[in-house]
């Protein structure tokens, strides 16, 4: 085991600012990512819901009347 | 019997696949990712020369790997659009950049924050590095263009374009710490010798690397049906699903 303590994995030899500054950053960027496309593909599951919804009312529209 | 090897390089069929396979390699980043920090944090020794700094390595040689293949693996894909016309190709390389670029961003940072303690400077504009830095913007003007431009077929073939001139970059990034003199150490894993680093470290390193392979497929299928989906969406088969979602 390389770790006495919490606060010794923590300070990691006094290199905590750079070794947690990277591992901070690249959570960062993984959720920033994901987020992202997942935000992108609510915004088109909503926008062509609404698309396909309205010509599918349109076509019962004009078998109905 | 014949495997009919075009079947999902149409969109919708492709779209489905891609559905299953998603969850499959996030679950398998997911695995890599915590047996990686684990050998990296709790069973790679301290290094007798740089302490525990070195434990961004474990970052920093996966990010910059990920960065070089995946700007290959989208200018390939890039260039098969381009001269075959498949459709699927092309939103395959533009499903990658965005990733590529991120990685190639966290080879910079981490590389930045490993330099500091060791080299004593951020940065510095050597040919590693500048190579490295032109790389992301190789990404980002792939992206650009192609956000650039309203006709899709347009924005992937003028993409495909650049990304291709822009492979050129990729061999100078791997050699540059042969060609020229730089701050920057070789190459940490080589084919040709023995590796320099300890067994675990090396270990830890290759199965973050395998997390990152991982992760970024998971990424590009999920981002190439998005753009399937926002491409395809006047089709008959897009329709179809919505039909069947609603219906559910």
């Amino acid at each position: 085991m390389n770790w006495e303590s919490w606060s010794d994995f923590f300070s990691m030899g006094g290199y905590g600012v750079y070794v947690w500054g990277s591992y901070f950053m690249t959570v960062v960027c993984i959720a920033g990512e994901i987020i992202l496309i997942l935000k992108r593909r609510r915004t088109l599951h909503k926008h062509l819901g609404l698309i396909h919804e309205s010509t599918e009312k349109e076509i019962t529209n004009e078998t109905t009347s | 019997m014949a495997i009919n090897w075009f079947k999902y390089s149409s969109p919708a069929s492709f779209y489905s696949l891609a559905g299953k396979m998603v969850p499959i390699f996030f679950i398998a980043a997911i695995i890599f990712l915590v047996a990686g920090l684990y050998i990296g944090f709790f069973v790679a020794p301290t290094d007798f020369q740089q302490g525990e700094a070195y434990r961004i390595i474990f970052i920093h040689v996966p990010a910059a790997w990920m960065s070089m293949f995946l700007y290959l693996v989208m200018a390939f894909w890039a260039g098969i659009g381009l001269a075959f016309n498949t459709r699927l190709s092309s939103m395959v390389a533009t499903a990658i950049a965005p990733t590529g670029a991120m990685f190639t961003f966290l080879a910079l940072w981490t590389g930045s924050l490993w330099g500091k303690p060791m080299w004593g400077t951020w940065w510095v504009w050597d040919a590693r590095l500048t190579s490295e830095l032109i790389l992301l913007f190789l990404y980002i003007g792939f992206m650009s263009l192609q956000a650039a431009i309203d006709d899709p077929r347009r924005a992937d073939k003028a993409g495909a374009i650049l990304a291709l001139v822009g492979v050129i970059n990729i061999p100078i990034i791997y050699f540059s710490v042969q060609w020229w003199n730089t701050l920057h150490q070789g190459a940490s894993v080589s084919l040709t010798q023995s590796p320099t680093m300890a067994t675990t470290m090396l270990m830890g390193m290759l199965i973050m690397a395998l997390a990152s392979w991982m992760y970024s497929i998971a990424m590009t299928l999920m981002r190439t049906r998005v753009i399937i989906l926002e491409r395809e969406s006047h089709t008959a088969w897009v329709s179809e699903l919505y039909q069947k979602e609603a219906t559910r």
